[in-house]
């Protein structure tokens, strides 16, 4: 359970645009009839998606109307969850995991580039406001650790050099390449496989 | 060492592709129709015979846990879901999976669908995967289009649907009854159970909950028969097992690999040796980190699988293996993974949520020798307050680390520890609520 903020300047309203509206009713048709309730925590992605990357509580509200079910559950969960911004991120939000896994290979040295070159505090923006960073618990790539998640991207095998090239780059409005920055593709042992040979190069 | 046929996921590091066209190379979606032919009866009852145990950490066997869905549908449906909530520190192979081997896992649907009669299928993946369930949508797309799945699915008159179901970042809904919550748009705060999802499950309806491995391991298993795989292992511990292993270790990997391999040869041959050599190994979680810690003498000789871990006091869990050398702190590193715990906590039940808080500050404090030798006792007592004395094992798994850290290296806290508050030292310590007594004017 994580605490959240709610933002201090909420919008006055907040509606799906149509593109969002076509995504949401999709996403209600997965599940049975009066069964829509399922559906908020897609919906409350789509309304982050549209919204800068973080949800107001207009947005909730609109929600439960369109699922017709009560506002606080929706609230509940969007509370809930760890993936749900209230309050606005960076449009580069950088999450660094910094479980055991990753711990053991360095991650606390990412942070301290992070700090260094984003923000002195976590969830803060960056001086021209392009990104911001968290510390966040396991992401499930361990094998590949250090990493983080830049939005959608994962960054595997980084090390702090390789950190703040990234950050510069992302600076100079480039998204530089996710994946694996030790020179090997996905889960595979670096120069060190013994299965799956007669694959490698077919 | 396992030979490369014998391997069930050949496309782990993606050498050849996802689409359907490779995976059929591999032998994807050959003689499913037949396999569906031989009826309901024959699938559950071969992988009984197979002792395929479920790979996603508690190791229930699969054939058994399909029997449990009512034979006959009644006036509600089933449903199977797929548990691809992937969060437990250390792990990492649903995730290659997803991404490598979709159609594995979506066959796998199908048959595990027709076998305990269900037409619809979740699959819920965590939200941080997102590119993954992107992958795996476009394998379902494909497999749409092909008639792979979907209405009269292959023509054998079975209609399944597939849809994936995005988690928000929640550690617990990898419990099958948080999942089913967060499924129906709730927080994903665990049920009592009973009753088991088999009988009331997502909507009230019967359901069946399995790991994206064990699902996609199935069809596999079918097509070679259950001999092939229990002859891999040993009784009751039979196949292959994907191990990630993570850590201190030269080239950590994901490899597939036969169940009961010993934890040296794997870490020795796959992973590239511990870093600074075998000796400098200091202590291993062998199966993500709700598992208790292993020292190097029990490590030696540990072979890897469900009962050889469960014999020394820890499980094989997801086969998460995270190595940590004599370079690191072991404490420090424990107190990281109770924090996970005290973070992940879904609150709904007083001991876990409490508890977890006090586990990781006493850790901390003993991280950084301020705490005085008797709370060691303490912290065990705390962890076995919370051991079962929760809905889910949410308890078990975040005070079973604790405890084997204590039972391991108990001496080694100790002889960091020996701070007294008696004695009046001027030390700030913001936990402990005596602070005042302390200071001078009070003393």
């Amino acid at each position: 359970m994580s605490v959240k903020k709610i933002h201090k300047d909420q919008p006055e309203t907040f509606e799906f645009n149509e593109k969002s509206m076509e995504a949401a009713n999709k996403i209600v048709s997965n599940y049975p009839d009066g069964r829509q309730q399922s559906a908020v925590m897609a919906l409350l992605y789509i309304a982050q998606r549209q919204h800068d990357n973080w949800i107001p509580l207009k947005a909730m509200k609109y929600i439960a109307k369109f699922l017709d079910m009560p506002y606080i559950k929706v609230y509940e969960v969007a509370t809930f969850y760890s993936m749900y911004n209230l309050s606005p991120v960076g449009k580069y939000f950088f999450q660094v995991c910094t479980t055991t896994p990753c711990m053991l290979r360095g991650a606390y040295d990412l942070v301290k580039v992070c700090k260094k070159k984003i923000s002195e505090k976590e969830n803060e923006l960056s001086e021209d406001g392009k990104i911001s960073w968290m510390e966040v618990e396991c992401l499930g790539a361990c094998v590949n650790a250090p990493m983080m998640q830049v939005n959608e991207d994962y960054y595997e095998d980084l090390n702090d050099k390789k950190l703040e090239e990234i950050i510069d780059t992302i600076y100079q409005n480039k998204i530089p390449k996710p994946g694996s920055y030790a020179g090997r593709i996905n889960a595979e042992p670096v120069d060190n496989r013994k299965t799956l040979l007669g694959n490698k190069n077919a | 060492m396992l030979k490369d046929e014998d391997r069930i996921f050949q496309n782990l590091y993606n050498d050849n592709g996802a689409d359907l066209e490779s995976a059929k190379i591999r032998n994807d979606w050959s003689e499913t129709k037949d396999i569906l032919e031989k009826g309901r009866e024959w699938i559950i009852n071969e992988v009984k015979s197979s002792e395929l145990r479920g790979r996603g950490g508690a190791g229930f066997p699969t054939g058994l846990k399909w029997s449990f869905a009512p034979k006959e549908v009644g006036s509600r449906p089933h449903y199977l879901v797929i548990n691809a909530d992937e969060s437990e520190p250390g792990t990492c192979k649903d995730r290659d999976i997803l991404r490598f081997e979709p159609h594995k896992l979506i066959e796998g649907c199908l048959i595990a669908s027709y076998a305990v009669n269900a037409h619809k299928c979740y699959i819920y993946i965590r939200g941080e995967y997102f590119n993954e369930g992107q992958k795996l949508q476009a394998a379902i797309d494909e497999a749409y289009k092909n008639n792979l799945i979907g209405k009269n699915a292959l023509n054998s008159g079975w209609d399944l649907d597939i849809y994936i179901h995005y988690g928000a970042g929640a550690y617990i809904c990898g419990e099958e009854t948080a999942l089913l919550e967060s499924l129906e748009g709730k927080k994903g705060q665990p049920r009592l159970k009973p009753p088991f999802p088999a009988l009331i499950g997502l909507y009230g309806c019967p359901t069946i909950i399995n790991n994206v491995e064990t699902v996609a391991a199935v069809p596999t298993i079918l097509r070679r028969g259950a001999k092939w795989f229990s002859s891999l292992g040993r009784p009751k511990n039979t196949g292959t097992k994907i191990y990630c292993i993570s850590g201190n270790v030269n080239n950590p990997c994901n490899v597939e690999e036969e169940m009961g391999i010993p934890l040296k040869e794997l870490i020795e041959t796959h992973a590239g040796g511990v870093v600074g050599g075998w000796d400098n190994l200091k202590a291993v979680i062998p199966g993500g980190s709700s598992m208790p810690m292993l020292p190097k003498e029990i490590c030696d000789n540990i072979k890897m699988d469900f009962d050889a871990c469960v014999e020394n006091k820890t499980g094989l869990g997801t086969a998460g293996i995270v190595v940590i050398n004599n370079d690191q702190d072991i404490i420090k590193c424990m107190a990281r993974i109770a924090r996970f715990y005290k973070h992940e906590s879904c609150g709904q039940c007083t001991p876990c949520r409490e508890g977890s808080g006090w586990m990781w500050r006493m850790l901390e404090r003993m991280a950084a020798g301020e705490a005085t030798p008797g709370e060691v006792d303490m912290l065990f007592d705390v962890t076995k307050q919370i051991e079962g004395h929760t809905i889910c094992a949410f308890g078990e798994g975040s005070s079973w680390p604790v405890q084997g850290l204590i039972r391991h290296f108990k001496d080694e806290i100790l002889e960091r520890n020996k701070f007294d508050p008696v004695v009046k030292k001027q030390k700030n310590i913001p936990y402990l609520v005596d602070q005042h007594l302390l200071e001078k004017e009070n003393a």
